[in-house]
């Protein structure tokens, strides 16, 4: 693997991506594309996306900066920065396999053995075999430490029992990262938590599919009845879940092993409610006359401007010397309530319209609004709640006693 | 939006953040700030005198008029680091008056001003008035041409450090016009001064009678560049507080926290409450958004359009931040966040005082609005 890369090598795979990206992104199918891989819902949006990220993992710019022995292209992080942002100019559909590519496969490629490299890394890649996540329980959702989902060893299997809850893409998915309990004796919770690489089509794991707020469907209640699995699916030892579970956050920052590439959630486009400020009408004159309209969109231009800098800055040391986790910590949280914020916002320009949803012929952008709105709460809910997120940061960056 | 500007550093501005961080903290501990508060004067000279020596006063002053010859944007950590240890003295009035200086200024008024300045001689500005009005534009006081020269009149108030300041900058209306004129303050008949008393114990600040002052007509800046002074004086001053206020959020902020960890109540430390630690996590957020915001328009100081956005949202957000943080301190501190002892309410003060003298974070969302809807 190169330490720096190729400046004309980089020139020429840049433009390529450029004019890849231009010549094959499709931004309307003719059917809703999630924004989110949590929001895949239908049939139709599962197999485009997944037959998207084969084609976009087959001509080089996804996995391009993993190592080439296990599937990935071998080349420097800056190769697929310019991939990524290839995506992005042309507004690309998100990577499907989220949990594959975000969170197993650096897990796998960190500490997993030759042979889980081998057999999980490609798959991941060309979205063959999806991936899924087992942390939350119906009963324990932000107190994940406290999963209770029975792994018995038994010979060399471990036989499974309990259920797991708001698993996207659960259904189909060939393999779950699974947080299981092994031991009900351990002197604390954390400790008696062992994590899995879970095969799910096997007999004893069922699924059901659960209706989201939005009317649509994306995740699901997976049920473990006598589910026997290989005690090779064991990653990272007995007793170590916790912290296996906890490294799998931690890659997102792209400290330890080179980031995939692309996005699996779409960012909101800002200026997208700029433009539906300016086309809607108050009082018989346009919305951002209105003086109360007009402060708070300028407030919201801070706030997302603000957050947008942010993310250069987390790159800038010389800007992070005090509170250096801060930053990085809250990003979760002040993103993803910006974006609650401003999408309710956006519901108060349509004036009467505001009262229509998905499906209507006389709704705003088809409903994009409302939904992108109950859409929202997956992520200021998912992945550790903002409540959650603001302990995170008062412990671990501004120093606050815990919470007990 | 092609209006919204980046974010970056420069060396130097790293070097004297690093300066500034060790100066700040050594020359302003809080019962130095506590005992300045009570004297007249309201700064250590001596501590200004280092602050000339050190060069700071030059840095945005170009090195045909002995300068350092670099930007605003190094002189953004030097503020941000007084602003987080309440080191008051006119280091920002002066650095704002020669912002004026050099935009409206003939080439005559620059050369005699500006090396002294360079050396540690300090300015201000009198340009605010009763009419309580932010726009810089609106300005009652006259100036009338005479034979002895221009006859003043009319009255300035929140004139910061004018007790100090060698050289007063103010504005007048001439022949209908705007125009901005020079006060060598050894000009200034007895009692054209009169001490305010205002919110921010820690600042100097003066009312100032302009009736009897007569100024010669090369005193008066260049009439065709009005606009652009107006513009630039905004813009420095936007800066200057914004820094300010982004240390100041952090001060009061860590000031908060080291009382959640050490406070018990009900046999517990008090930062672990959530009802305290959540909004003091919001309130955290706010600041770093504040100091992201005026890195950026320490970087943008000086792009057409970009520049005034940048500086805009930087002083909304350090304003809006920084009083959220001072007045949940207050809150917080409980009963001794109710006493003059807190600290917290120096930064609550300090917090009103620079709304009141560059415009609250409302107004400056008000003047955003235009440059990015219109």
């Amino acid at each position: 693997m190169a330490d720096k890369p190729d400046a004309a090598e980089l020139k020429e795979y840049t433009e390529a991506a450029d004019a890849w990206f231009k010549e094959n992104t499709v931004r309307d199918p003719g059917f809703m594309l999630p924004l989110t891989f949590m929001e895949v819902s239908t049939d139709q949006q599962f197999d485009f996306l997944r037959d998207w990220q084969r084609k976009v993992y087959e001509a080089g710019y996804l996995g391009a900066a993993w190592p080439k022995e296990y599937g990935g292209g071998g080349l420097h992080t800056d190769f697929q920065r310019a991939a990524t942002r290839a995506m992005k100019k042309y507004d690309a559909p998100i990577m499907l396999n989220a949990i594959g590519n975000g969170w197993a496969g650096p897990l796998i490629l960190d500490l997993g053995s030759e042979e889980q490299k081998q057999k999980y890394i490609k798959g991941m890649l060309n979205a063959e075999d999806i991936w899924c996540q087992g942390f939350s329980e119906p009963e324990h959702g932000s107190d994940l430490g406290n999963a209770q989902l029975k792994a018995v060893k038994d010979g060399d299997e471990y036989v499974l029992n309990g259920s797991k809850i708001w698993t996207s893409l659960g259904d189909r998915a060939k393999y779950m990262i699974l947080l299981a309990r092994t031991d009900f004796e351990a002197e604390n919770k954390y400790k008696g938590l062992s994590f899995f690489l879970n095969p799910m089509k096997i007999d004893g794991i069922s699924t059901s599919r659960i209706k989201k707020l939005t009317g649509e469907y994306g995740f699901v209640q997976t049920f473990f009845t006598d589910a026997r699995i290989s005690a090779d699916c064991l990653f990272g030892g007995e007793g170590n879940g916790w912290s296996m579970a906890m490294k799998t956050l931690e890659y997102e920052r792209g400290a330890k092993v080179k980031p995939v590439g692309g996005y699996f959630v779409k960012e909101l486009d800002v200026m997208q409610i700029v433009e539906l400020a300016k086309n809607s009408m108050r009082n018989g004159k346009p919305l951002l006359d209105d003086p109360v309209m007009r402060d708070k969109m300028t407030q919201y231009m801070i706030d997302i401007q603000a957050l947008n800098l942010n993310n250069t800055r987390r790159r800038m040391p010389q800007l992070m010397q005090d509170k250096p986790m801060g930053l990085p910590l809250m990003n979760k949280l002040a993103r993803t309530e910006l974006i609650r914020e401003l999408t309710e916002f956006s519901l108060g320009f349509q004036g009467t319209k505001a009262g229509y949803y998905v499906g209507d012929e006389n709704a705003v952008d088809d409903g994009y609004w409302h939904r992108s709105y109950l859409n929202s709460f997956s992520a200021t809910i998912g992945g550790g709640t903002s409540e959650i997120q603001r302990n995170i940061v008062a412990e671990h960056a501004l120093g606050l006693p815990k919470t007990r | 939006m092609n209006n919204l500007g980046d974010i970056g550093t420069t060396e130097e501005q790293i070097e004297l953040m690093d300066v500034a961080t060790n100066f700040c903290r050594d020359k302003s501990p809080i019962e130095k700030v506590r005992a300045l508060m009570e004297d007249d004067l309201g700064y250590d000279p001596d501590v200004w005198r280092e602050i000339g020596e050190l060069g700071w006063l030059a840095i945005a002053i170009p090195e045909a008029h002995d300068g350092v010859g670099l930007s605003m944007a190094e002189v953004v950590p030097i503020a941000e680091q007084m602003g987080r240890n309440l080191l008051s003295t006119p280091f920002g009035s002066t650095t704002i008056a020669a912002q004026a200086l050099l935009a409206g200024g003939s080439e005559a008024q620059q050369a005699a001003w500006l090396p002294k300045i360079a050396a540690g001689t300090a300015a201000t500005l009198a340009l605010r008035e009763d009419h309580g009005d932010w726009n810089l534009g609106n300005v009652a006081s006259i100036g009338k041409e005479t034979a002895d020269g221009i006859a003043l009149s009319g009255k300035k108030q929140l004139v910061r450090w004018a007790d100090s300041a060698e050289l007063i900058i103010t504005s007048v209306e001439v022949d209908g016009n705007v125009r901005f004129a020079m006060i060598e303050r050894s000009a200034l008949p007895d009692g054209a001064l009169r001490r305010e008393a205002i919110i921010d114990e820690t600042a100097r600040s003066f009312e100032l009678t302009l009736d009897g002052i007569t100024i010669s007509a090369d005193a008066l800046f260049d009439g065709n560049r009005t606009r652009e002074t107006i513009e630039k004086i905004e813009l420095a001053a936007g800066l200057i507080h914004a820094a300010e206020m982004t240390g100041g959020s952090q001060a009061v902020i860590d000031y908060t926290l080291e009382y959640l960890k050490t406070r018990k109540q009900f046999d517990k430390i008090i930062g672990s409450y959530q009802a305290l630690k959540h909004p003091t996590v919001d309130n955290y957020v706010e600041y770093e958004k504040a100091r992201t915001h005026l890195y950026s328009a320490a970087h943008s100081w000086g792009e057409q359009g970009r520049g005034e956005v940048a500086v805009r949202m930087a002083a909304a957000q350090a304003h809006s931040s920084y009083s959220r943080a001072a007045d949940r301190s207050i809150q917080f501190h409980g009963g001794f966040g109710f006493t003059h002892d807190c600290d917290a309410q120096l930064h609550r003060r300090k917090a009103i005082f620079d709304g009141a003298l560059i415009g609250d974070a409302a107004y400056q969302r008000s003047k955003l609005a235009g440059l990015l809807f219109d």
